[in-house]
This record gives structure tokens, C-alpha cells and sequence, in this order.
């Protein structure tokens, strides 16, 4: 098979992982992809394997070859540090909760992804510290007092803005959004992801959204029930 | 790296201060002790310059040389005073000076010698001695003070001091019947003639004869001629000889002094032809030529009619080194172990955030930074932390010594100087912060660790 590098955030193809030490295989992936742009809601119940499906996208787990690519590489081509510099140029991650350094400033975090990325350095457009406030500003974070606090005074919503801003610096093909509105209330729930998903789109990054909230549903291009997806061995 | 890193430590300001601290003050202590170390043997060096040989009954130079330089106890036996003539017409012997102890004031020594003493005598890399009051000596009533006991008692010219026998300050036996007169007051050396107390060799003597035991052989009393070379080493000297190991040693001079009577008769004896002593403890010698020293030293040492042991200061002090070498180790030692305590504070420091700081490293891995770039981020961190405490503490040396330097002068003579560090402290201060580096691979090699075993998922 191969891999197209010019539409596809990501390409699964007929993935299977089994964790060291178990009998089952964790993921059993027939297809699913990603178009930059687009966004994929991805729901499920916490151990039906989401985060192994996570973590095998985001290069963390060693995956068979040709079966799961990013930005048109097939991760498994790819060893440790290598893996370690493509996962920096190529995707951008939000998480559930404590995304950012505490001590820094939400500005400094932001900059974090351009720290160890030349790519994402090469991609931006104007000085680092522009695009991040503006990237900021684009996600309602104008208070310029409190972009240059600590991130520990931020609220969780705000800090999940931070997070996403800090995601989206430099233009990454992939944002991988790990349940990053599980802290939130409902009211911040809606109003974050949909920045998220314009800003992604935006930029012309595909993003998949990972949560078992119901009522996001309509926010997102696609819907995908991972159970439906996964005919690996579940937890519960 | 070096910013994010920097910005870590500010955020844990209080516990890196700490560290920092730690770290200062144990760089602080290894550098004192090797400077006062340093400063100690060359303190101990000059008040040595300018004596070539040091001369005295056979016995252990380092205690020859104690008791005569630094009046730390006494010879062990006297030397006759047809000897110091013998030594004194030696062709290359440019001058002798006859030196008399074992009494003190108040605890500090009392030397008995002569003029020539304050001309010789050389301190301090070459500096001679100056009277900051006064001068010599000009009769054997008269004394001449060091620096310190001005000082402490409050001495000036003309103040009646008493001299009580034995080298300890507690003495047995007081000479108040024959006091001297303060002639002048030396101005401060830094070495052991600081705490010295000079009087004339025949003063000195008088302090004894006055209360000298009648001999059973009056020929015992009379000096048997004065050539340097006495052929006939007569029974009277050796008799003479043998009261000398008496007189000076304190253990034996309580009971001594109660079999002896006064024999006032020498001292009119003597005070006709000059002053000569019949016991002195030692010579101060300087050469013509200073190559020469060790075949006069040779030459000395197969001397026929006393048994003598001539000392070359040099030699003796590195022998002295050997004996002090091993409190120096000692000393060293427990400097180097509060630098290894302060050490393992920093790693434990380090360690103990690691937990705290999970969240941060997945945040850095999450970003791209690799666990190598994780493993060097805390090896920075040691590194800042140590180089940080290695210049703290040696500001913290230099303004301790600056503090310290006058008193330390003026008590113990060591002047320990600040600016830039030596090569050795340098030397010193580099092996610091290659063990700091050192110890925070055991950190970073746990942080390569979790981060590797973590992966993507952030752990509270």
C-alpha cells in the first residue's frame, strides 16, 4: 500500500497491537483516516483502548510497518529519537488536564512546540512570539497581564486554550486532542471545541478528538464510536 | 535549554538557594583549610629564613628546632660553651648565636642570648627585626618583649617582668628575686618571636646561679679555657655537662634545686671576661657560603668532645611536615566529606523534584524534547547549581578572610591573602564541579528512566 502525504492527516490501516505480555491484541483496525482540515470526533468508553490508539498515532508505541502513517510517513520507518523529532514537527498534542509548565508563562508555553521543532520554527509566519499571541489572542486569551503570568494562575479552561494554542503553533498536520475537555463545564466545552475545530481548520490540520462526552457530536465533521471501530479485546 | 533550565531553578528558588548554600559553604571550608594549610607551612618556612644551621645536643632536629625557633619545649641537654666557640671560629661560619632556654613568663618563653640575635635573625621571607619600642638589651637586667606579650599585658618600656622556671605556663617556681626591666618591644613578626620574652645570656644564667648547688668539685665551676678546639675534654665539663641535662629539664629540677644551694661565686666569676654561660641550649649558625652547609653539618656531627646534632631548618620542617601530615590529611578528609554531604544534598534535592516534575518532563516530551535532551536538562541543572555554589563560596571565602586576615596575622602570623584563586584551588574548585556533574547522573539517569517509561501519558 501507500501512503498519500498531500490530503491525509493520518492513515490507519489494518493495524493490530497487542501489548507485551498480553495474549489478546489491544487494537484491531480494519481503516481510518484523517483529512487535513477535518475533524474526527472519536468516542468511547476509558479502557476500550483509546489511548493505546492514541499513543500508536502519536509514534509512542511501536506499531507493525504500513500500518499507520502521519503526514504521509509511515511511523514505523521511524526509531526512537527520530520518531521523537517527527512527533514534534508533525503533530500537536492537547491532554486532559496539566498541559502546561506551571511556572512558565502562557506565552512561553505556547513556545514550548517551537523549542525543539525547526520545522515548526520554518512555518511560522512572523517572530515566534507574534504568532503565539496571536494564535492566543484567536482563542479569546487577550489579557496580555495574563498571558505573561505563570500558567498556574490560569483557570482549567484557560489553560486548555493555552494547550491548544501551543498545539497549533507552526502548523502541524495532526492535532491529537487526548479528553481535553474532561475538566471543563458544559458551557466551556462547546465554546473551546469550537475554536479548536476552527482553528485547526484554519490552518489546515486534521484534528481527532478523543472523549466519551455525549453532545459534542454536532461540533465535528465525523463521528466514530471506537468500539464499533476496534475489534480488539476490551478491558470491560 | 540553558534559559528553560535556568527558569526551572528560579521556580525553585528557595530549595536551589539552599543547595546553592550547602554547596558554598563546603567549597568555602576545602578552600580554607588548603589555604590555611598552604599559608601554615609557609608561616611555618619563614620564621626560619635566614638561619642556616641550628645547633644543639645530639637529639631530634624537629624537637631541636621547636623548642629553639618556635619555643614549643626545650633541648634535651645543654651545650658546653667551648662548643659555641668551636662553632663560632669554624672559617665558614659567618656568625653564631648562642641561644639559653627553658624558663618563661607567664607562659611565653624566655630566651637568653645576645645582641647579635636581633641582627640575624630574618623572618618573613628575609624581613630582620625591628623594635617598635626601645632596643637591645643594654645590661642583664634588661629584657626585650615580642609583640604579643605588649599586647596581651599591656608592657611597655621600663615594665618589671618576673620569670619563672620550666617551659609550661605553669611553673613551680618562680625567679621574683631577680626581675627584668622591659628595653624595648619588638614590632610584630607573625612568627614564634612574637611570644617570646630575650634577655641577656648572663641575665639568664643569674636567674640559675644564684641558686646553683655548691659542687662537690669547686674545679666543676671554673671554665676549662676558651679555645675552640679544647683538646682535654676535662672531667669538670663533663660534670658541667651533666648538670645542664639537670638544669633544663623541669621534671628533675624540683628536687634538684633542694640539694642546691646559692654559688654566687661564678657569676663574679664571670661578669670579669664577658659573659660565657657554661650550658646553652643551641646555636643559631649562618654560613659564608650557604653550600657548605652540609658538610658542616658532617663535620659537626663527628664532633669528639659533645655529642651534637646540627640542624638544617629546612630539612626538619619537612620532617615536621611528615608528623603534621597526618592531621592535615585528617583535616582534609572531613573537608572533602562536607563537600560529598553537600553533594548529596544536591542529589537529593534534584531526586526529590523529579516526582513533582513528571508533568513538566511529559509536557517536554510531549513537545519533542527526547530523553536525552530530559537527562541533559538535569546534568545542567547540577552543573549550574555547583558552579553557582563553587563562586558563592569563594566570594564567601574571600570576604571571611578579609575579615579574618587582621586577627589571624596578629595572633597566629598567617596571612592567607585573597584575590584570584591559586592553580592548585583552581584545580581544587574543578574537581568540585566534575563530581557535582558526576553526582547528578544518578537524577538524570532516573528522569531518562520515567520519561522513556512514561512516554506520552502525564502523570499528576
Amino acid at each position: 500500500m501507500s501512503f498519500d502525504s498531500g490530503v491525509d492527516a493520518f492513515l490507519v490501516t489494518s493495524l493490530t497491537y497487542t501489548w507485551p505480555g498480553n495474549e489478546e491484541p489491544t487494537l484491531v483496525i480494519d481503516e481510518l483516516r484523517l483529512e487535513r482540515g477535518q475533524s474526527l470526533l472519536l468516542r468511547g468508553p476509558s479502557g476500550s483502548g483509546k489511548s493505546t490508539f492514541l499513543s500508536a498515532i502519536a509514534g509512542v508505541i511501536n506499531v507493525p510497518r504500513g500500518s499507520v502513517a502521519v503526514a504521509g510517513t509511515d511511523l514505523a520507518t521511524l526509531r526512537g529519537g527520530a520518531r521523537d523529532r517527527f512527533r514534534a514537527d508533525h503533530i500537536g498534542l492537547i491532554f486532559q488536564v496539566f498541559n502546561l509548565v506551571p511556572w512558565l508563562s502562557a506565552v512561553d508555553n505556547v513556545l514550548l512546540s517551537c523549542r525543539f521543532s525547526e520545522q515548526r520554527r520554518k512555518r511560522l509566519a512572523g517572530r515566534p512570539e507574534q504568532v503565539a499571541r496571536r494564535l492566543l489572542d484567536e482563542l479569546g486569551l487577550h489579557d496580555s497581564a495574563l498571558l505573561a503570568a505563570p500558567a498556574m494562575s490560569l483557570s482549567v479552561g484557560q489553560q486548555q486554550r493555552v494547550a491548544a494554542a501551543r498545539a497549533l503553533l507552526g502548523a502541524p498536520e495532526l492535532i491529537l486532542a487526548d479528553e481535553p475537555t474532561s475538566a471543563l463545564d458544559d458551557e466551556t466545552k462547546a465554546s473551546f471545541v469550537d475554536l479548536l475545530r476552527g482553528e485547526c481548520a484554519a490552518a489546515g490540520a486534521g484534528l481527532l478528538f478523543v472523549s466519551h462526552d455525549r453532545g459534542l457530536e454536532s461540533h465535528f465533521d465525523r463521528v466514530v464510536e471506537f468500539g464499533e471501530l476496534n475489534r480488539g479485546a476490551q478491558r470491560c | 535549554m540553558l534559559k528553560f533550565g535556568l527558569t526551572s531553578l528560579w521556580n525553585r528558588r528557595f530549595v536551589a538557594a539552599l543547595t546553592i548554600l550547602a554547596t558554598a559553604l563546603s567549597v568555602a571550608l576545602v578552600l580554607g583549610v588548603e589555604r590555611l594549610r598552604s599559608e601554615a607551612k609557609t608561616g611555618f618556612a619563614n620564621s626560619a629564613s635566614g638561619i642556616d644551621l641550628i645547633v644543639a645536643a645530639r637529639g631530634n632536629p624537629v624537637q631541636i628546632l621547636l623548642s629553639t625557633v618556635f619555643g614549643v619545649g626545650t633541648t634535651g641537654a645543654g651545650l658546653s660553651w667551648d662548643t659555641f666557640e668551636m662553632v663560632k671560629e669554624l672559617p665558614q661560619v659567618a656568625w653564631a648565636v648562642p641561644i639559653s632556654m627553658g624558663d618563661n613568663h607567664r607562659g611565653f618563653p624566655v630566651i637568653g642570648t645576645n645582641s647579635e640575635y636581633f641582627e640575624h635573625f630574618r623572618h618573613s621571607g628575609g624581613r630582620s627585626l625591628e623594635f617598635a619600642l626601645g632596643g637591645v638589651f643594654a645590661d642583664d637586667s634588661q629584657a626585650v618583649i615580642g609583640s604579643e606579650l605588649k599586647e596581651r599585658f599591656g608592657y611597655g618600656h621600663g615594665t618589671e617582668i618576673v620569670v619563672a622556671h620550666g617551659a609550661g605556663s605553669v611553673s613551680f617556681d618562680v625567679h621574683d628575686e631577680a626581675p627584668f626591666r622591659v628595653a624595648g618591644v619588638l614590632a610584630p613578626t607573625g612568627t614564634a618571636v612574637d611570644r617570646m620574652v630575650f634577655v641577656s645570656l648572663k641575665g639568664f644564667d643569674e636567674l640559675h646561679t644564684q641558686r646553683e648547688p655548691v659542687e662537690e668539685d669547686p674545679l666543676a665551676g671554673t671554665t676549662d679555657g676558651a679555645g675552640p678546639f679544647p683538646v682535654a675534654a676535662g672531667r669538670a665539663r663533663d660534670r658541667v655537662h651533666a648538670r645542664a641535662n639537670n638544669d633544663t629539664t623541669v621534671d628533675n629540677y624540683a628536687e634538684d634545686h633542694a640539694s642546691r644551694p646559692d654559688a654566687a661565686h661564678r657569676k663574679n666569676e664571670h661578669a670579669e671576661h664577658g659573659h660565657e654561660p657554661e650550658i646553652i641550649n643551641a646555636i643559631y649558625v649562618g654560613l659564608r657560603n650557604r653550600t657548605a652547609v652540609l658538610s658542616i653539618q658532617w663535620r659537626l656531627s663527628k664532633y669528639q668532645n659533645e655529642s651534637l646534632t646540627a640542624v638544617l631548618p629546612n630539612l626538619a620542617l619537612l620532617e615536621l611536615w611528615s608528623i603534621t601530615g597526618t592531621a592535615e590529611t585528617a583535616l582534609g578528609l572531613m573537608a572533602a566529606a562536607v563537600v560529598l554531604a553537600s553533594l548529596v544534598g544536591m542529589v537529593v534535592m534534584l531526586s526529590a523534584a523529579l516526582e513533582a516534575r513528571r508533568r513538566e518532563f511529559g509536557i517536554l516530551r510531549s513537545v519533542g524534547a527526547s530523553p536525552a535532551r530530559i537527562f541533559g536538562l538535569i546534568v545542567l541543572e547540577a552543573s549550574l547549581l555547583t558552579a553557582a555554589g563553587l563562586i558563592l563560596g569563594y566570594f564567601l571565602l574571600t570576604g571571611v578572610v578579609l575579615l579574618a586576615d587582621p586577627i589571624l596575622a596578629d595572633k597566629f602570623g598567617l596571612r592567607l591573602g585573597s584575590g584570584l584563586p591559586s592553580a592548585k584551588e583552581g584545580v581544587l574548585m574543578l574537581v568540585i564541579l566534575l563530581c557535582g556533574v558526576l553526582a547528578s547522573l544518578m537524577p538524570a539517569v532516573r528522569v531518562y528512566r520515567m520519561t522513556v517509561a512514561d512516554g506520552l501519558t502525564l502523570r499528576i
